[in-house]
């Protein structure tokens, strides 16, 4: 019998990543809307995602943006 | 013999590789906030990262004529730079073949340890996710061997395709997906070891 809450932990990343064809798609979003268990931990998956992007964004010094434009050629 | 006047057809020609060179390099530093943000996880400090941004644009400026037009530029760029990266020797470290890493731990690992340091029944999964302080991730991330942590800076952070990934990091596309599925079991394990210490 298959174990679909295992196979869905096995799709999550996948399925993150829009790398799933269309009726492992199908497939993963059948299981989500029935399955509240997983559905949380998808969208744990989708915000922990976005959570990691926002936390290791770092923007650049204003001294190194002045550096980069000076590299332009003049004109 | 003396040197002939430059024709109307040079005049035409020298005019339009410079205005070609201003859109490239115009383009090349919209991208530099993004090529940065890249840079900044890729290496161990600000400094270096800084040091590493302004050598790329540095190399691009001169060599921009190697640059197909309507191609990915910033995929362009992050060759550049980890080819840069990897000049310098910092990516020495090896990637340790064996790790404590428990790969049979699923990939709600996490999430299920998470929810059982939260006091409430049955939590949303926003409190959960609370258990992770914006520190502990950046900590989390450094503290993945750089062949993996590679992908994962690329792919979760620059949000680059596999495809794009495997031509900046110069492996095949399998490579990619193989790092980045241990990768992110590893930044997981990390992040797990991070919580349990708050």
């Amino acid at each position: 019998m298959i174990d679909w809450c295992e196979k869905c932990e096995e799709m999550m990343q996948p399925f993150l990543d829009g790398s799933l064809s269309t009726a492992e798609v199908q497939e993963a979003e059948g299981h989500l809307e029935r399955c509240q268990w997983c559905a949380k931990r998808y969208r744990f998956e989708e915000k922990l995602r976005h959570y990691v992007r926002v936390a290791t964004s770092e923007t650049m010094s204003p001294e190194l943006k002045a550096k980069l434009l000076a590299l332009r050629t003049p004109l | 013999m003396s040197e002939s006047p430059p024709t109307t057809a040079d005049t035409r020609r020298l005019a339009a590789e410079a205005r070609a060179r201003v859109r490239f390099e115009e383009e090349a530093l919209e991208l530099s906030d993004q090529v940065y943000r890249v840079a900044r996880r890729l290496v161990g400090s600000r400094e270096e990262a800084e040091d590493l941004v302004q050598q790329t644009y540095e190399r691009a400026f001169r060599s921009w004529r190697q640059y197909t037009p309507g191609t990915n530029l910033r995929a362009w760029l992050l060759r550049i730079l980890t080819n840069l990266n990897i000049d310098k020797g910092r990516r020495q470290q090896r990637t340790p073949q064996t790790t404590s890493l428990d790969t049979e731990a699923g990939d709600y690992f996490l999430y299920n340890q998470l929810e059982a340091q939260v006091p409430d029944e049955n939590p949303d999964e926003g409190r959960v996710l609370e258990r992770l302080s914006q520190d502990s991730i950046v900590d989390a991330l450094a503290e993945v061997p750089h062949d993996f942590r590679d992908v994962i800076v690329l792919v979760d952070i620059g949000e680059f395709s596999y495809a794009d990934a495997a031509q900046i990091l110069d492996i095949p596309i399998g490579t990619v997906m193989s790092r980045l599925h241990r990768g992110r079991r590893i930044l997981k394990q990390n992040l797990a070891s991070e919580a349990s210490l708050k």
